[in-house]
């Protein structure tokens, strides 16, 4: 779908801080609060946003630290469905945060959180591989994570500019 | 021998007026908490394509001197650039010179043209070096009032009120800082028409050329009858967030050009090796990311600009740079008692108008590059302000 100038505005803005006030938003876009919600509702209607979601840092959360893997995973296609079948299937766990069809040497890369090591090891030896389409699996535990949907994680926002200047 | 009899200093910089920007940095600078308002820079560090360019550059060994006027490379990107951007023809070879900040070429300019008590107008309020330059070039400096009702667009009438014989050039800034105005090809023509009459040059400073909001912008060049008269001064510094980087540069017709490379390559050799490569960077890949920055400002201003006129603060919609020059008249002060009352009472640094010129009192002018949690803090501070006095 097309949007319009203002509309495509307020989806940057929004997809960057959805706590934005609809009075600051409306400032930013030069619009009416009333035109702002008009064009919002739209957006959630034609689920252009989908979501207003957080980035938590859960590191910081004593006794939630989890772990987070990436799965390359091989598969045979079907007839008729492609890639779509299992890979619904696959996305269908609770535990799995995402998952996209790759070109390149491997099909879906699958991105799965878990309590601990184990949790993700048995799932997917239980539960990934055993599907009928999976032919491989190749699992890369995440380490850390650094930038995450292009937020920096604990980037010292300090500004370095002297403090009046002409 | 007494001291206080003689002085080793020169009679013209003895003259010259400390900057008004100085006492204010000195107050923020020792307060904690201090919302700055203050800051003529972006908020952005520059791109990181820019300063990857740059370590690589040193990473190879790239440490000597360029050629005087600058890396042909760079020259090369420039005039493209400016052939691309704004519709202008120079020459990489001969008309483009890489000068340390568009300050530097500042300098260069006046330096090149100026003879003993010729005057060059400045159009107030206006950049605060301006008319400390032309003095140190040896000329005179001569105000062109504009007026904040005008949106402080300079007019044709303005510049016939204070023109004469020894009159030698005029120097533009558009967008403007600090009042963000944005000067149009209409009016840029009519100015054009007065600048043939009296034969005048006219140094362009367009270094926030990148930064407008609302209408395509004209460079002052691309005006019928205009390259041959102008010097156009740009850089780095606002467009692609690179003010530490002092690199800016300087489009002449050749004759002008060659007088400015004359002084630059006595007094400073060449501009910093690094800082080049990375602006090559900056030029070649570079416009992503200034659209992006460019779109934030606008957000920002927009933002900004309607707050102040809710709160009180008359404030017109500057097309460009990033700066708001709202009136304080409502409040009956002058912009030194406002700027330092506000400071004090609520820790957040404005800029007085009085410090651009006579015509920047009753304002001040407060920079909307910080972020817009900064700047609504800053809304609400300064109306808690205002609701007291």
């Amino acid at each position: 779908m097309k949007l319009t100038e203002k509309e495509l505005e307020i989806v940057e803005i929004v997809e960057k801080d959805a706590r934005i006030s609809l009075d600051t938003l409306a400032k930013m876009t030069a619009l009416t609060v009333e035109e702002v919600e008009v064009i919002l509702k739209k957006l959630e209607e034609t689920k252009v946003i989908v979501q207003y979601a957080t980035i938590v840092d859960w590191r910081k959360i004593d006794g939630h630290e989890g772990v987070a893997a990436m799965i390359d995973v091989k598969v045979t296609p079907k007839r008729g469905v492609g890639f779509d079948e299992v890979a619904e299937r696959i996305y269908r766990f609770p535990e799995v945060k995402s998952v996209y069809l790759m070109s390149g040497a491997y099909d879906l890369s699958v991105v799965i959180e878990g309590r601990s090591m184990a949790e993700v090891a048995h799932f997917v030896s239980e539960k990934l591989s055993t599907l009928d389409s999976v032919i491989s699996t190749t699992t890369h535990f995440i380490l850390k994570k650094y930038k995450h949907d292009g937020t920096v994680f604990d980037q010292g926002d300090q500004d370095r500019r002297i403090v009046v200047a002409p | 021998m007494t001291r206080a009899t003689k002085t080793y200093v020169s009679e013209t910089v003895s003259r010259l007026k400390p900057s008004g920007i100085r006492r204010f940095f000195d107050l923020a600078a020792s307060m904690e908490g201090v919302i700055s308002l203050g800051v003529g820079e972006p908020d952005f560090v520059t791109a990181w394509s820019v300063r990857e360019a740059c370590i690589l550059s040193l990473e190879q060994g790239y440490t000597s001197y360029t050629a005087n006027a600058g890396l042909l490379a760079l020259r090369q990107e420039i005039s493209a650039y400016l052939s691309g951007k704004f519709g202008l023809s120079y020459r990489s070879d001969g008309e483009v010179l890489v000068t340390v900040g568009a300050s530097q070429a500042l300098d260069l300019a006046l330096r090149a043209i100026v003879n003993p008590r010729d005057e060059v107008i400045v159009v107030e309020p206006s950049f605060v070096s301006y008319s400390p330059l032309v003095a140190l070039a040896g000329g005179v400096p001569i105000s062109v009032r504009t007026n904040g009702a005008d949106h402080f667009k300079l007019r044709p009438q303005q510049i016939e009120e204070v023109v004469s014989s020894r009159t030698k050039a005029l120097i533009l800034c558009s967008p403007n800082n600090p009042t963000g105005t944005v000067l149009n090809q209409e009016d840029l023509a009519a100015i054009a028409r007065i600048v043939e009459k009296h034969d005048l040059l006219v140094i362009s400073d367009e270094i926030y050329a990148e930064l407008t909001y609302d209408e395509p912008y004209t460079s002052f060049p691309a005006v019928e009858g205009m390259r041959e008269r102008t010097i156009l001064v740009s850089g780095f510094s606002k467009g692609f967030a690179m003010t530490g980087w002092r690199l800016g540069f300087v489009a002449a017709p050749e004759e002008l050009l060659q007088a400015m490379l004359k002084i630059h390559q006595y007094a400073m050799m060449c501009a910093p090796t690094m800082a080049q490569y990375g602006a090559i960077e900056a030029l070649k890949n570079g416009e992503h990311d200034v659209d992006e920055m460019r779109k934030s400002y606008r957000r920002r201003r927009n933002y900004f600009v309607q707050s102040l006129n809710d709160i009180g603060l008359h404030c017109h919609l500057p097309g460009g740079a990033f700066y708001a020059f709202p009136s304080i008249a409502s409040t009956g002060m002058t912009s030194e008692q406002f700027a330092e009352r506000l400071l004090l009472e609520e820790k957040v640094a404005v800029v007085p108008g009085s410090v651009f010129g006579d015509s920047g009192e009753g304002y001040v002018r407060c920079s909307y590059a910080s972020s817009l949690e900064q700047l609504q803090e800053a809304i609400k501070r300064m109306k808690r302000f205002l609701s007291r006095i």
